[in-house]
């Protein structure tokens, strides 16, 4: 936005302005607010906002019920560890998994990069392999979720202390599962039309009979990075406290 | 403010905007039903919203009924009076209100007073509107289920909202009105991204944001904030259904039920109510903003004067707007949180009278040596600033812990905010329908009709929450189903309660006069033409009334001014349209800071 100039009008007047100076002119200026941020990602924005007010509210949830819940918390590290080759290893699959994610988000902004040169072939790829990536994420949430309930995790009880351990795990990493289910889900979509040509022929949408533009992959890559951000907030907060 | 210039002769030149593609409806069904014209949708919003409205409007006469005549109607047992509060608070609050505002004008209103064509995302407003719909029937069905609504009081205070003593606390009620509440928020969210990114990103050439008429800087500050208050309800009803489903205790304590302990531990009742109240006061303002906002246009307009200072206007909604988000806690003085967050949170609800108490002078010094019109949509712009006014004083003794803590939970409660979130938006929403009527239909609507309706509704309204300050004043406490047997009660105040409910039913009934006057005047109606009461924004100016699917015909309107210029010496008539080029008079909100 810094490098945004006022221009009003056919008249000619171009100011040049940074800082606060542009973001009056922004502000200031008729038709858009944000002069180069079209409708999709400024609704897009705007949506994330709304969501981390969503997030903030579970965590904040979450952390209040831990700080007044009368009995002890379970051990994170203990109950998050693995066995494998007979050794216990504290967070090991979660260690993984936000690796996983978080390399997910690399793939998404090279197939961002690549949609930018209108290179169908490596920007469909490209979200294939975040669409496979964010899969496996869930994979490995659903093999912990199996794992915990075989060992008796409820959410309104659980062997090791506080029945809010349960009831917070299952609500938020569900919560967090679910947009990245559906990441997923947009992904496919939208990896379908980079594939298929849609945005270079302007063909028109299914369901709302629009044309669409490359566009799409930086908005589907702004959500895809703020589930990602999201992520590091509730591992964090979940599996480091 | 940073100084940004317009072009050397202080006039916009021509559009050179490139047009928006417009999806056309090709049948009956994509035009009238699942359109994708926010006139359409608006439209559609409003009468589902207006018949919500009558619903709650029906279960308020049923509670007045018990309230002031207990014991004769027996069918409305304990039971179905709580059931009834509920209901007629949620629908009332949520479903009626916040629906008819951003989802009834924001739609109608916005693109046409911004300029533009439809909203920026025509398929997800429309959906908005469907999923709306579809939390209304979820909501309704209650009524269908075994046990009935819930009836835990509109705020569903756990742990009480889902234990069995209450109705609908272990039957359906309780779980579809959280259904009910988590598919609106997700409607919702559609439109308000919406609203806000018209606002921000489709606005037409040379309609800057400080020259947008004030009935859409309430609405798109009023969606701003339910973006960020709704999901705070969001996740105390995903947690609340959790606890009714799943068994967990968010907000669960340990508990005796009936001489049982319960099987729960651990959870905190306080927890929910932060995150109802976080919701549930921007929610005030919610329906507050867009009051504001509307009603300094109709004042302009019908006393054909420009808005007083309207950049504080503007400042004076956005500082409400995020003075709101830290007030909740005022709902929450006998809740038994930490005594101390009261000293914080009966400030910063102090404060919120400063900006509110802008507004309200600048209404007065608007109307002051203003060319009044008594029209009926001034009618209830006037009675607006009474009733809030009224309703807002009494919130500066409810704000205030000493003075809160007596009178906490009595009769005094309802009648505050009934003065001042229900009576008072609900006069600027009859105002502003009187005032778009035209504009929507062709049509004016009936003006003797309308005045019946206006002073019965007004005086009948006064007449209703006035006596109920006293008897809160007295000690009456609200939400109880039968005072009768209560030693110090005095006959007096079943007289009063039984005054209060006749002017109740009366005030009910008239209303049906202005239903009835909405479909009368859609055939028999005097015909409006384009711009009847002479107003100077965009929506007035459309080339045919009612706007056709696009608004504008073929080119889009170009702004040269702001929406106030009334009264102006010299003009062929006596305003000029945002529309209409020539030299903006010093002061009328040019581009320069």
């Amino acid at each position: 936005m810094t490098e945004q100039a006022f221009t009003e009008g056919t008249t000619g007047t171009h100011i040049e302005a940074s800082g606060l100076r542009s973001l009056a002119a922004d502000f200031s200026s008729d038709r858009q607010a944000f002069r180069s941020i079209s409708w999709g990602k400024a609704m897009m924005w705007i949506f994330l906002l709304s969501d981390t007010f969503v997030f903030s509210c579970f965590l904040i949830s979450y952390m209040t019920a831990r700080m007044s819940t009368t009995v002890a918390w379970p051990n994170a590290s203990e109950v998050f560890a693995l066995t494998i080759g007979g050794t216990s290893l504290p967070l090991i699959l979660i260690a993984i998994m936000t690796f996983v994610l978080i390399s997910s988000s690399g793939t998404m902004a090279m197939a961002v990069n690549f949609a930018y040169r209108r290179d169908r072939r490596k920007t469909a790829v490209l979200m294939l392999v975040t669409a496979l990536l964010g899969a496996t994420f869930v994979g490995m949430q659903a093999f912990e979720w199996t794992k915990l309930i075989h060992e008796g995790v409820r959410p309104w009880s659980n062997p090791w202390g506080a029945a809010q351990f349960g009831s917070t795990f299952f609500m938020i990493t569900g919560f967090h599962g679910t947009h990245v289910s559906f990441g997923v889900l947009f992904l496919l979509i939208v990896a379908r039309k980079v594939w298929r040509g849609d945005y270079d022929q302007e063909r028109r949408g299914f369901f709302t009979s629009r044309r669409g533009n490359y566009e799409a992959v930086e908005i589907m890559g702004l959500y895809w990075h703020f589930v990602d951000l999201v992520w590091v907030f509730i591992f964090a907060f979940f599996y480091l406290w | 403010m940073v100084d940004v210039p317009l072009g050397p002769t202080g006039v916009i030149a021509a559009p050179d905007v490139e047009d928006v593609e417009l999806y056309h409806p090709h049948s009956w069904l994509t035009k009238y039903v699942f359109s994708q014209d926010a006139k359409v949708i608006a439209i559609q919003y409003s009468f589902v919203a207006l018949s919500v409205g009558l619903i709650a409007l029906v279960l308020s006469w049923l509670m007045r009924l018990q309230l002031g005549f207990p014991g004769v109607f027996s069918f409305i047992d304990a039971n179905a009076y709580y059931q009834f509060i509920t209901m007629h608070g949620m629908m009332m609050v949520v479903y009626v209100l916040t629906a008819l505002f951003l989802g009834g004008f924001g739609n109608y209103l916005i693109p046409l007073m911004v300029g533009a064509r439809d909203m920026v995302f025509p398929y997800v407003n429309m959906l908005s509107f469907w999923i709306y719909l579809l939390a209304v029937l979820i909501l309704v069905a209650s009524f269908f289920v075994p046990g009935g609504p819930t009836g835990a009081g509109w705020t569903l205070y756990p742990p009480q909202a889902i234990l069995s003593g209450t109705p609908g606390g272990q039957d359906w009620g309780i779980i579809l009105m959280l259904v009910s509440l988590m598919t609106f928020i997700i409607g919702f969210t559609m439109g308000g991204l919406n609203y806000v990114v018209t606002v921000l990103q489709a606005r037409a050439r040379g309609m800057t944001l400080m020259r947008m008429p004030l009935t859409v800087w309430g609405i798109f500050t009023a969606s701003f904030m339910a973006l960020l208050a709704f999901p705070a309800l969001f996740v105390g009803a995903v947690m609340m259904l959790f606890d009714r489903v799943l068994g967990t205790s968010f907000f669960m304590p340990v508990m005796v039920e009936m001489g049982q302990p319960l099987d729960r531990n651990g959870g905190s009742p306080l927890l929910f109510q932060h995150l109802f109240w976080f919701f549930g006061h921007p929610e005030v303002y919610i329906v507050a903003l867009p009051a504001f906002g509307i009603v300094s246009d109709l004042i302009s307009t019908h006393a054909r004067r420009n808005i007083f200072g309207y950049r504080m206007m503007v400042w004076a909604l956005l500082a409400i707007g995020a003075l709101s988000f830290i007030v909740w806690a005022h709902h929450m003085y006998v809740s038994g949180m930490n005594p101390y967050f009261g000293f914080f949170f009966a400030t910063t609800t102090l404060i919120i009278a400063v900006p509110t108490a802008i507004k309200v002078y600048n209404w007065i010094l608007t109307l002051w040596r203003g060319d009044i019109h008594l029209t009926v949509p001034m009618l209830f712009a006037l009675a607006f600033i009474v009733t809030f006014v009224n309703g807002g004083l009494t919130g500066l003794f409810l704000g205030n812990v000493v003075v809160d803590v007596p009178l906490s939970d009595t009769m005094f409660v309802v009648a505050h905010f009934h003065m001042v979130m229900g009576v008072a938006p609900i006069l600027v929403i009859f105002g502003a329908i009187y005032h778009w009527y035209p504009k929507v239909t062709g049509r004016m609507l009936n003006d003797p009709l309308g005045k019946l309706h206006f002073w019965v509704t007004f005086l009948g309204a006064y007449a209703i929450f006035f006596p109920m300050h006293y008897l809160g004043l007295m000690g009456i406490p609200r939400r109880y189903h039968d005072i009768a047997d209560m030693a110090f009660v005095p006959p007096s105040a079943h007289a009063l309660n039984a005054f209060i409910t006749i002017v109740a039913l009366i005030v009910g009934a008239t209303q049906l006069v202005f239903v009835f006057n909405l479909f009368w005047s859609l055939r028999h109606g005097k015909p409006a033409g384009g711009n009847p009461w002479r107003a100077t924004t965009l929506e007035w100016q459309t080339p045919e009334t009612p706007p056709p699917h696009g608004n504008w015909g073929k080119d889009l309107p170009v702004v040269y001014r702001w929406a106030y210029d009334y009264s102006v010496p010299g003009a062929d008539q006596d305003f000029l349209a945002q529309s209409q080029p020539g030299p903006t008079r010093a002061g009328s909100g040019s581009i320069h800071g």
